[in-house]
């Protein structure tokens, strides 16, 4: 599920912009790269992580952060400058949740890093909207036919992680040992724990 | 000033088909959904990418749809994140089950 083609296209006319803006003075390639830099720096699936195994670990900090995802990760130096709202969704016996921006590839990139080609792609885009029991199973993530599915279609400013469900047989670990064990895919909700 | 639609307000979507950008997605154009919260003011992208200034600011609300109601078919819901000026309220079968 990748649209390398597409990529291709974007890519080149991401190449012409720069190089325009830096012919008509508008910005220098090494501010450019200042600012592309500054807004990775750090990104990274192991925050999301660490987020999830806070909020396994401490119910105070998991209230908080389902009730408002931006200020609970910014008590952890997360997201911190961002005009961006944070919403995190549970999963839980009963219902399974999943992202995707079918507008473009919208994503919490300070938490989850750098997106998967395949969540850009117009296959996932388009189909887990549509059927995401079906999509979820081509990650290998079948879900029992009672759980019920919410997609969440990032339209706007908000956007969204998933806190997967925390896995049985794991009361022994520490808080960093948990965090390893969550996936970027697991933050999607493609994946599960 | 409170909110225009409280959690649980049943909503349905424009149906319009703009010639610019728009955050409505096509497959949610007309559709009936129910509030599940709002998320704050922004300026509507609809205006604001076409490079004006004059952009509106306005309340953002997550809205639930039913996956039958978007397709017809499917057992899931979809929640999207639309402006306010998306939205009408829905008085039509407002006690509906969704």
């Amino acid at each position: 599920m990748s649209g390398d083609h597409a990529d291709a296209t974007i890519a080149q006319r991401v190449r012409r912009l720069e190089t325009l803006l830096e012919d008509k003075g508008v910005l220098s390639g090494a501010r450019l790269d200042e600012i592309i830099d500054a807004s990775l720096s750090g990104a990274s699936p192991a925050n999301g992580a660490r987020v999830v195994a806070r909020a396994w670990t401490d119910p105070e900090f998991k209230a908080r952060l389902l009730a408002d995802g931006t200020a609970a990760v910014r008590e952890l130096g997360f997201m911190e400058g961002s005009y961006q709202r944070l919403r995190v969704v549970e999963n839980t016996e009963a219902t399974h949740n999943v992202i995707v921006c079918t507008l473009c590839s919208c994503y919490p990139l300070r938490l989850l890093g750098p997106s998967p080609s395949w969540y850009k792609s117009e296959a996932y885009r388009s189909r887990v909207v549509r059927e995401p029991r079906a999509v979820l199973g081509e990650f290998g993530l079948d879900l029992p036919a009672g759980t019920e599915i919410t997609v969440w279609d990032s339209s706007a400013e908000t956007r969204y992680m998933v806190l997967p469900r925390r896995p049985d047989g794991t009361d022994g670990l520490t808080e960093e040992q948990l965090a390893a064990l969550v996936t970027r895919n697991a933050l999607i909700g493609t994946a599960a724990v | 000033m409170p909110d225009r639609f409280p959690p649980g307000t049943p909503v349905r979507t424009f149906r319009h088909d703009p010639p610019h950008h728009t955050r409505l997605p096509r497959y949610a154009r007309g559709k009936r959904g129910v509030v599940v919260e709002p998320e704050g003011h922004a300026e509507l992208a609809d205006v604001s990418a076409q490079g004006r200034g004059d952009a509106p600011v306005e309340q953002v609300y997550a809205v639930r749809f039913a996956a039958r109601d978007l397709w017809g078919e499917g057992d899931h819901h979809v929640v999207l994140d639309l402006w306010e000026s998306y939205l009408e309220a829905d008085e039509e079968d407002a006690a509906d089950e969704r």
